[in-house]
């Protein structure tokens, strides 16, 4: 039987949605102590002074410790992306010393025999702050004479990066038509399920560092490098993690303190966010502003883009801060062929969290202005938004394709995947009713939003991260230990966390060596275990961490085929592998099954010359290229026009992932994928005041759709296979994130179009559309917290 | 996040909670369901020193009958209020809106009182309760008393509730024959609070909506009643026409979800959706 491309039910579920099992929050080792945060309740002062001493004397407290009493061992968190030469990069303490830049930076902890006198004691804490300019807005931060985030740096540009090929000014010049527009990526918060956790235990001058991460081989790196704590004496674990989207591809202050305190204190030690917190202190995503010029002949032929970017770093730069939007980079000249594309991208510091990844990170932006701009072609051509983008689109028989993105594209199949797309969204038939609904002058009117999208994913062949300066390579680990009784031990330096590794990972595996899939187990997250690997993020763990488990199973297959051979006394070219058993070509009865090899090789009682006893194995894979998911996605969109509520009706999502190891998880995916890209489109977006306070700290303002508000999905699939690894996989992680959102605001924008709405800036709320449809611009609606509800202060009677 | 310390009471009859009310004084808080009053606890914005729970008051979670009116008990849940038979036969309004509240989660312990007594503007049973003119009964040591819903809400989260007094139930009038009922509510996911929100109650007479009473969610501190759409209506005023007076008199917050302006506007549409969903009954 093949496992791969069976729809297996996954494995870890029963024990992660029932959450009997090892989240962070639930390990408290005798004698834990507890910490707890004082945050800065101000977007930008200097701290004048910080007295802990009240504090120190309430019940429970042990220790009490301001940023100052850190400053000699806390070091500053690291940015390993430093993406121009002379990129300004911020020291980054992690507790606030002398200045604080974001409302919720920390100021001071307290760590107590429990959770509670640890928020009592934050009461008692006293500091006083002078304040200074909050830096909300980042095009005025860019001004002559702006105020600073960073005094010493002299300016809030943290680096401009430039790209360019082909002539982009001269296919402007003289363009038949030009479309030009500024498009708004808003701040979104991950929101992960399982808030952010740590837990540090001491034993001697070791320690054992949990934490709900997605990188644990990174994590422990990095904390090495920051507090001096030798890398062999860290372990860090990220047990069953519930969620990140790349809110946990990070290394937090938090994280850095609980190591010091473990270590100051000699005792374990945990902090666990509050929703709230997080909101304020998780790196939040996206946030930049767009300035588009798109160049086209009158047929409708695409000459050139022209991209100006400002990102909004936040702060400080953390992980991979400055280089998020420079992933986009890549992306905006979508699936379609031009001769000339320019980007330059400047990276803004503000009074505000600082960005990071955020599940796409940089393609779902470039994927929206290309989509809402080849709509907007459409519409200014009349030609259908489909035949637009077939006028433009690689063709199946052009790949391999080099973009003018600098990208060599492996495969893909962008007719097939709209053809069947059209189909199943019974596109002419909507058509006719949005006609009808316009004759009528319904009050709801119907739109039609077309996304189609590929992005680049696996990340990362390191040679190409290496040029782009990133502080590491891409490759992933794999090893395959065949246990003497002939079950299987999976080790993967891929750190799932929610995405279904353990279901995958064992199908593969009972495929390649012909064993149960029950009988292999997964292992990963704990640098004990997996002693290397380059963790979870960019839909990199199936394309690149799945080829090496299958490279590593090649390697135990290849050494049994010796051991078998040298068993049956045959030659290794007479002897066939298949379900498990290897047998002597012509004499079947002959045979040895692999776990028989298994037992044979770690007894190595009789092993040929030259072979080491035991089945294990060890493989590493660097891919030459990424990997291109594609897909077309269609949305229905009825939007009234007296309220501006906007409603999906239905929604098509035609995927190529290319081969499919278990199509229960890519469903899942696409559909979580779907449900944060429609949330972009229509829900969601952090918002700081003018003076830096985020007004989006909890669900009630903060609001993330849950099923009740999403429509049917209808998901399909194309297969064009990846020619870049010996699987054909491509990677799903991302795919529904990034096609969904230019597909929702593109059918809103449809409905509108005969009143003359050409955007409504996102989140497309209500209020939104309606000003939209009277040309009007939005308020200003930072202001927190007036109208009752969850968020409201105070009590009743 | 973790509530400051409190001490904690739970009495087993109405008239222990009375007394520990009496004792403890202005800083003792009633928690009933805990929906709206866990967050404010947990975020430190409520910090009471003294935490009563009524949650063995199981005289108080029924409904009876009282004649020309139903008494629906404070601590009878949103759930209950569902389900209950009388609540149906007589308040149809109220379960029409109570099925909007959040989800059923926080419906199964969420109760008609607290949403009452927590006097959230944006809470969805507010307006009923005045759309309906109901009263709430009041009780303390010293002795009860009737809160007609158009007094009980005072201010932004504040009612007539004397920091002595329990809310012991909600007394809605039985309307009689032919009335159809509507509750609009307008928000961004199925879990969020209403932007604006329409309670309205009408009897058609002759084929035209003659009594109509309409309440309006989140158009000022407090719900707000809309007498000149119901004078209008009463006047024979075409629905759409009448609607248009929706906003008279609302103060209606801008936050997030909409600006004043906004919800102005919102305020007419909606109470026109309503009506005529209501009339169509
Ligand atoms: C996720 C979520 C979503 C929600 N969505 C909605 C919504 O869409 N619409 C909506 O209307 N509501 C919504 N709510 C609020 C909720 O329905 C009500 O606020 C809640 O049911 C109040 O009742 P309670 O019993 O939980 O009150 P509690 O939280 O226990 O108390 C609330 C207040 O009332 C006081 N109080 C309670 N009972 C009495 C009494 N008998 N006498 C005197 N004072 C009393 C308390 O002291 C407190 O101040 C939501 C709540 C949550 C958690």
């Amino acid at each position: 039987m093949t496992e791969v491309g069976s729809p297996r039910l996954r494995s870890e579920d029963a024990r992660l949605v029932t959450g009997r099992t090892r989240w962070t929050d639930n390990m408290t080792p005798a004698g834990t102590l507890h910490v707890a945060y004082l945050r800065s309740p101000i977007a930008h002062a200097r701290i004048t002074r910080v007295d802990t001493e009240p504090a120190k004397g309430r019940p429970g407290v042990v220790a009490v410790l301001s940023g100052a009493d850190l400053a000699d061992e806390q070091g500053s968190l690291p940015c390993a992306w430093v993406v121009t030469e002379d990129m300004r990069l911020p020291e980054h303490p992690p507790m606030a010393v002398d200045e604080v830049r974001y409302v919720g930076e920390p100021v001071a902890c307290v760590v107590a025999r429990d959770p509670y006198a640890a928020v009592d004691a934050l009461e008692e804490i006293d500091v006083d702050y002078e304040p200074l300019p909050a830096v909300v807005d980042m095009e005025a931060a860019l001004e002559e004479g702006a105020d600073l985030v960073h005094e010493g740096l002299g300016t809030n540009s943290s680096y401009t990066w430039v790209f360019e090929n082909g002539d982009v000014d001269a296919a402007l010049r003289d363009a038949p038509v030009l479309i030009e527009r500024r498009y708004v990526q808003q701040r979104l918060i991950p929101t992960a399920m399982e808030p952010r956790s740590v837990l540090c235990v001491p034993e001697g001058d070791e320690f054992t560092l949990y934490s709900s991460t997605q990188i644990p081989h990174i994590l422990r790196l990095m904390l090495a490098t920051v507090t001096g704590v030798p890398e062999h004496r860290l372990r860090v674990v990220a047990p069953d993690v519930g969620g990140g989207f790349g809110s946990k591809l990070q290394v937090y202050g938090e994280e850095v303190i609980a190591l010091l305190l473990a270590r100051r204190l000699g005792r374990p030690v945990k902090w666990t966010e509050s929703r709230s917190e997080g909101n304020m202190t998780v790196h939040h995503g996206r946030d930049q502003i767009q300035r588009l010029t798109l160049a086209a002949e009158r047929d409708g032929r695409l000459r050139g883009i022209k991209v100006e970017l400002l990102a909004d770093m936040g702060a400080y730069l953390m992980l991979v801060t400055p280089g998020i939007p420079l992933l986009g980079a890549f992306m905006y000249s979508g699936v379609y062929k031009m001769d000339a594309y320019s980007l330059t991208c400047t990276g803004v510091f503000t009074t505000k969290m600082p960005t990071d990844a955020y599940r796409g990170a940089g393609r779902p932006e470039a994927t929206f202005a290309i989509e809402r701009l080849m709509d907007e072609l459409a519409a200014e051509l009349d030609l259908d938004p489909v035949e637009v983008r077939r006028r433009n689109w690689i063709r199946h028989e052009e790949f391999p394709y080099d973009t003018v993105a600098g990208l060599t594209y492996d495969s893909g199949d962008y007719e097939s995947a709209t053809e069947r797309a059209l189909e199943l969204f019974a596109y002419d038939k909507l058509r006719a009713e949005q006609a009808d609904r316009r004759e009528r002058r319904d009050p709801v009117q119907l739109g039609i939003g077309v996304s189609v999208f590929t992005e680049m994913c696996g990340l990362a062949p390191s040679r190409v991260l290496g040029s782009l300066s990133y502080g590491a390579g891409g490759w992933e680990h794999a090893s395959v230990r065949v246990l003497p009784s002939g079950k299987v031990e999976v080790v993967t330096g891929t750190s799932p966390h929610g995405q279904g590794h353990e279901t995958a990972w064992a199908q593969i595996t009972a495929d390649r060596l012909g064993v149960p899939f029950e009988d292999v187990r997964v292992l990963h997250g704990d640098t004990a275990v997996s002693h290397k690997g380059m963790d979870t993020y960019g839909s990199r763990s199936l394309a690149v961490g799945g080829v090496a488990l299958y490279s590593a199973c090649e390697k135990v297959v290849d050494k049994a085929r010796k051991v078998a051979a040298h068993l049956l006394e045959a030659s290794e070219q007479d002897l066939e592998f298949s379900g498990g058993r290897f047998s002597v070509r012509g004499v079947e009865q002959e045979g040895r099954t692999i776990q028989e090899v298994a037992t044979a090789a770690f007894a190595a009682h009789d092993l040929p010359d030259g072979v080491e006893p035991s089945l294990d194995s060890d493989a590493t894979f660097d891919p030459e290229n990424f990997s291109f998911p594609h897909g077309t996605h269609l949305c229905a969109a009825e939007v009234d026009t007296e309220t501006g509520m906007v409603r999906l009706r239905s929604y098509v999502a035609l995927d190529d992932v290319g081969k499919v190891v278990n199509p229960v998880i890519v469903e899942g995916q696409v559909h979580g994928g779907l449900a944060q890209g429609i949330a972009q489109a229509l829900f969601e977006e952090a918002v700081y005041d003018a003076e830096g306070n985020l007004t989006t700290t909890t669900m009630a303002d903060y609001l993330i759709p849950t099923a009740a508000d999403l429509p049917e999905f209808v998901t399909e699939r194309t297969e064009t296979p990846a020619t870049t690894n010996p699987l054909g996989v491509k990677g799903v992680g991302e795919a529904g994130t990034i096609a969904s959102t230019p597909a929702v605001v593109n059918a809103i924008v449809d409905a509108l179009r005969p009143y003359g709405v050409r955007d409504v800036p996102m989140p497309c709320t209500p209020e939104r559309v309606w000003r939209a449809l009277r040309d009007e611009s939005p308020p200003d609606l930072a202001e927190p917290g007036a109208g009752g509800g969850l968020g409201s202060a105070g009590g009743a009677r | 996040m973790i509530p400051a310390s409190f001490d904690y009471v739970r009495p087993e009859s109405v008239d222990e909670a009375l007394e520990a009310l009496t004792d403890a004084g202005e800083d003792a808080k009633i928690i009933a369901g805990g929906q709206s009053l866990m967050p404010l606890l947990r975020m430190r914005l409520a910090m009471p020193d003294t935490l009563i729970d009524l949650d063995r008051l199981d005289s108080l979670r029924d409904v009876r009958d009282d004649g020309d009116a139903i008494v629906i008990g404070a601590l009878a849940t949103h759930h209950r209020v569902l389900r209950d038979p009388l609540v149906r036969a007589h308040a149809p309004l109220l379960v029409r809106a109570t099925a909007k509240v959040a989800d059923p989660a926080v419906r199964h312990r969420g109760t008609f009182g607290g949403a009452l007594a927590h006097a959230d503007p944006a809470s969805d049973l507010p307006a009923v309760a005045v759309a309906l003119d109901a009263e709430l009964l009041a009780r303390s040591a010293r002795g009860e008393r009737r809160i007609p819903a158009a007094d009980f809400f005072v201010d932004w989260m504040t009612s007539a509730l004397e920091p002595d007094e329990l809310l012991t139930g909600i007394r809605v009038p039985k309307p009689g024959e032919g009335w159809g009922v509507h509750y609009e509510k307008f928000h961004r996911t199925a879990q969020a609070w209403a932007i604006v929100g329409v309670a309205c109650a009408v009897r058609r007479d002759d084929g035209r909506v003659g009594d109509a009473r309409v309440a309006l969610t989140n158009m000022g501190p407090v719900p707000v009643r809309c007498r000149a759409v119901e004078e209008a209506l009463a006047g024979g005023a075409a629905i759409r026409d009448a609607a248009e007076l929706a906003a008279e008199g609302t103060e209606p917050p801008s936050d997030l979800d909409g600006s004043a302006e906004y919800r102005t506007h919102l305020a007419a549409v909606l109470t026109a959706r309503a009506l005529a969903a209501a009339a169509a009954v």
